[in-house]
């Protein structure tokens, strides 16, 4: 399998006001040419910042990336002074944003904005550069785009302008995007429409994604494989028959029970509790507080990685030969 | 665009009739009436003014008589300075009034729009520190105190600028540093904080995730939209500027408009004083207007007369 | 740290057996924050507290304050007799501050003109405030129509130069401290009203005023109990901005021959007195009142701005 992308052990903390915030604690993936992967977590689990790091993005000098490694094509991106960075992104790498009411320049054409990074990135003339963007519109499913290039962005609606944030992200064809919850923002119909474009334009151009998001409907839909993240660190990694069908950490567990499902009946449980403070996280696994199946080995180790298949990956205990054993003898009382 | 510049206008000229009337409510309470004999000293004085005034008819003849001479720019004449006419003052003083405020608000407009970017792209750096904190003094010291300092200072003691008049560039100096500062000031403070708060906008941190250069960010994305607010207070600015000139001539004996109006206001020269005042506020409001135009321009959602959403 | 390290390096194999036991979970306990959240108040308190300009400012303004006050008693002086023969003295041991073109003691007239300015200042501020809060609160809350037209009134207004005003009033009605006071607070409340009607826009939206409403509270009440307290802060805020315009423009209407009259003596009448006196070099009838007017506004700006921060609740940590 060809990786395009290889995070391994990364670790990236803030300094604040209030102390260090340590945000990404020893995060490792791998992500495929030509598929998908969603991140799923919930907020302030450290995902943003994960494909923050992976552009470069991290706001320095508050921020820092303490630790470990992200491979890009076999090249390591930390290792990236600033100036180099600015030539992959939005040509290797392109990234989008939630919010698409906020992602356009108010005061520039959606014509300048398509065609600057293409401009400056893979110096096309004028004239070509107009040729790529409006292919890019048709692309993305916008009708009549030689003349919607002069627009403004408070002329669109909303999940146009999200379609017009993909279109720039893809314009100077990059072999990586970074969809940072990309449908949060938008109405449920719309929300399936752009999926679909993803799909539909990773069919097209073989592009990679990595798809961040809290929305389990949203990973279902698209994502080939799935990387579970809390309080800043993987817990589990799995295809999406894995994780959907053979959930194994207690968490990933309690985030399928919180959504409907029509293949299940039963009532829809809500986790209990909140995320752990990252300014001093937990040593052990920092899901005690709020398992149903804590153990004291829970809060004083970190649980070691399981391999279930060669696609499947989880940190519990619960996984460890002891643990079964008391799972089974708690059973049969 | 076409809409929003006529109903600017449209207030703009509501305001100016507004003005006109309090400065005429305002001069027939006088009490004892400001043009009596009393105050000319003689009677062709007296007769120049009742025929300008029509101050034998009936009140309200009197208010449609005198917007018509302010319609027909008629100022009327001067009871302190007899063979005066207020225009004739205008056409002596405004020309120069007119030359220190457009050079002061140059240098303040551009020194302080510098200034502020590059206070807010080295943030909480020393530039950042030492341009806020010359920038509060700059807004707290009234401008004919620094006037008065710098008089003292570099034109008594070290004797480097000329201490007052008005004839050559070395004269404009020290006047458009004092009336300059407090506007420059504030303008400052506003393009920096309007400019820090750009640069958190989700559209920055997008042109940052295409790879622009850290330049292109700045002038191309930041900077139009980081000025939008400072367009809109341009308005008071010159209104300040402008009763700046008052104080700012007198100390530096600057035969300018403002100087007259001093003047005036303090022999109680009524006609002169209506007249330069309703003169005045039409060049304020002519001034907003042209800032609100100019503010239409900057920002396309005034431009392009919004369209309700698009196709879905 | 160094032995957490070392804990969580442990493989499967050297972990203990025992610790394979289930515990009890307190699920309220992973609920609590970890740092004590404080009232919106003590906050603020606590970051203006940090900001050192701004209680540099707060600092001052009390000292002045209690200068304004005490001042005059400090010295044998009248702040109004004449002493002609003693003109233009430097400062010295019997007059700190010197004395002025007419023999006055500079000292003793500094405090009255800082009881001058300062009234001067609050009570405009305060009058701005309450027109202010009235006329944007009225039309923030009720909205529609009544809201259109009364700020179609508020953007004439604003267009208006109000020094221009203010001085046409004080030439008719002739320069007093009450006319003077009145003058600056009715070309002054424009920008308060503003404030107030964005403010009040705002909060109208909020869930707990529209669940006030739904259980059927009074317009009076609503407005009392919940739009006001979430304004005062930018209300407090602009006033304590706008304090200094009202000190700037009395000694600036001074400058110009329009300020209070004798007996009052104010900050902007005594720089005006002593402009003739800098070219003969006798500084100190200037540089005191100077000084006062320029620091004073410092002061409030500073105060203003470190409020600003202080106050706003998405600094809130």
């Amino acid at each position: 399998m060809d990786r395009i992308l290889e995070v391994n052990d990364l670790h990236v903390h803030f300094s604040t006001y209030g102390g260090t915030v340590q945000a990404v604690r020893g995060v490792s993936f791998h992500l495929n040419r030509g598929e998908t992967l969603a991140i799923v977590g919930e907020s302030g689990c450290g995902k943003s910042v994960t494909s923050n790091a992976i552009m470069g993005l991290i706001p320095s000098p508050s921020g820092k990336i303490v630790n470990g490694s992200i491979l890009f094509k076999g090249e390591d991106l930390t290792k990236f002074p600033e100036k180099k960075m600015r030539t992959i992104r939005g040509v290797d790498i392109s990234m989008i944003f939630q919010d698409p009411m906020t992602a356009l320049n108010p005061t520039l054409t959606i014509g300048t904005q398509l065609m600057e990074g293409l401009i400056q990135h893979k110096k096309v003339s004028a004239k070509e550069a107009e040729k790529r963007a409006i292919e890019m519109m048709e692309l993305v499913g916008i009708p009549n785009p030689k003349e919607r290039l002069k627009h403004y962005p408070h002329q669109f609606s909303g999940g146009m302008r999200q379609r017009i944030v993909i279109a720039i992200a893809l314009i100077c064809e990059p072999e990586l995007l970074i969809a940072d919850e990309p449908t949060t923002a938008l109405d449920g119909t719309i929300q399936a429409q752009i999926l679909e474009l993803f799909g539909a334009i990773q069919e097209k151009t073989g592009v990679s994604i990595i798809l961040i998001t809290h929305d389990l409907g949203v990973v279902a839909k698209i994502a080939d494989r799935i990387a579970v993240m809390y309080a800043g660190k993987i817990i589990e990694t799995g295809t999406k028959r894995d994780i959907f069908y053979r959930p194994q950490h207690p968490y990933t567990k309690g985030l399928l029970h919180s959504v409907p499902r029509l293949d299940e009946r039963g009532e829809l449980e809500p986790i209990d509790g909140t995320p752990p403070d990252l300014f001093s996280p937990p040593i052990g696994c920092p899901f005690t507080a709020r398992c149903p199946l804590a153990m004291e080995v829970c809060n004083k180790v970190y649980p070691a990685t399981s391999s279930l298949s060669e696609t499947h990956q989880v940190n519990c205990w619960l996984q460890d030969e002891r643990a079964k054993q008391l799972l089974a003898a708690a059973a049969s009382k | 665009m076409f809409r929003y510049i006529l109903k600017r206008l449209l207030i703009a000229l509501i305001t100016l009739w507004i003005i006109v009337t309090i400065t005429f409510v305002l001069m027939v309470s006088v009490p004892g009436s400001p043009f009596n004999s009393e105050q000319t000293s003689n009677e062709a004085i007296q007769a120049n003014l009742e025929a300008h005034y029509n101050l034998d008819k009936p009140y309200h003849i009197q208010y449609l008589l005198y917007l018509k001479s302010i319609a027909t720019l008629d100022l009327g004449p001067s009871i302190k300075q007899p063979s005066q006419t207020v225009n004739d003052l205008l056409g002596r003083g405004f020309p120069i009034s007119f030359e220190l405020g457009m050079v002061t608000i140059i240098v303040a407009v551009i020194s302080g729009i510098l200034l502020g970017i590059l206070s807010a792209l080295r943030h909480n750096g020393i530039i950042d520190y030492l341009a806020m904190g010359f920038a509060v003094l700059g807004i707290s010291i009234p401008n004919f105190i620094l006037a008065t300092f710098l008089i003292q200072q570099l034109a008594v003691n070290l004797k480097i600028f000329p201490v007052a008049t008005w004839s050559s560039p070395m004269h404009m100096v020290l006047p458009v540093i004092a009336l300059a500062t407090g506007p420059m000031a504030i303008i400052a403070r506003l393009t920096r904080s309007s400019m820090l708060e750009v640069l958190t906008q989700d559209y920055i941190k997008m042109a940052r995730a295409k790879g622009l250069s850290p330049w292109k960010i700045t002038i191309k994305h930041a900077l139009r939209n980081a000025l939008m607010p400072v367009v809109t207070i341009m308005g008071t600015l010159l209104a300040g500027i402008l009763t700046g000139t008052f104080v700012i001539e007198q100390i530096f004996a600057i035969p300018g408009m403002g100087k007259y109006f001093v003047e005036s206001v303090n022999q109680r020269d009524y006609p002169v004083i209506m007249g330069t005042t309703v003169f005045y506020s039409a060049f304020l409001i002519f001034m907003l207007l042209l800032v609100d135009i100019a503010y239409g321009i900057l920002d396309p959602r005034i431009k392009l007369h919004k369209k309700e959403g698009g196709e879905g | 740290m160094k032995q957490a390290e070392e804990v969580t390096k442990l493989s499967p194999a050297n972990v203990p057996d025992e610790w394979f036991t289930f515990i009890e979970v307190d699920k309220t306990e992973a609920e609590t924050v970890s740092r004590p959240s404080l009232s919106y108040w003590k906050d603020a308190w606590r970051r203006l507290r940090k900001n050192k300009m701004a209680m540099m400012g707060l600092v001052f303004l009390v000292l002045l304050t209690f200068m304004a006050i005490f001042g005059p008693m400090m010295t044998p002086y009248d702040v109004n007799v004449q002493d002609r023969p003693n003109q233009y003295q430097p400062p010295s041991a019997e007059h700190w501050f010197g004395t002025d073109n007419m023999g006055r003691d500079v000292f003793t007239r500094t405090w009255y003109g800082a009881r001058i300015s300062l009234f001067v200042g609050f009570v405009a501020a305060i009058i701005d405030v309450f027109i202010g809060i009235i006329w944007g609160g009225i039309s923030g809350y009720k909205g529609g129509r009544t809201d259109n037209i009364m700020m179609r009134i508020i953007e004439i207004l604003y267009g208006i130069p109000s020094l221009l005003v203010t001085i046409l009033l004080l030439v008719v009605f002739g320069p007093s401290l009450f006319t003077i006071i009145l003058a600056l607070a009715i070309t002054g409340w424009v920008g308060m009203a503003r404030i107030v009607r964005g403010q009040v826009l705002q909060i109208k939206n909020y869930e707990f005023v529209q669940a006030s409403k739904s259980y059927g509270a009074k317009s009076g009440r609503i407005i009392r109990k919940h739009l006001l307290p979430n304004t005062m802060g930018p209300i407090i805020v602009q006033m304590t901005l706008s304090i200094p315009t009202a000190i700037f423009a009395e000694a600036f209407l001074s400058f110009i021959g329009l300020g209070v009259q004798a007996p009052y003596a104010s900050w902007g009448v005594m720089a005006n007195d002593s402009l003739g006196a800098i070219l003969s070099g006798n500084w100190w009838t200037l540089f005191f009142p100077a000084f006062f007017i320029s620091f004073t506004m410092f002061a409030f700006n500073v105060l203003g701005d470190g409020l600003q921060d202080a106050l706003d609740p998405r600094l809130r940590k």
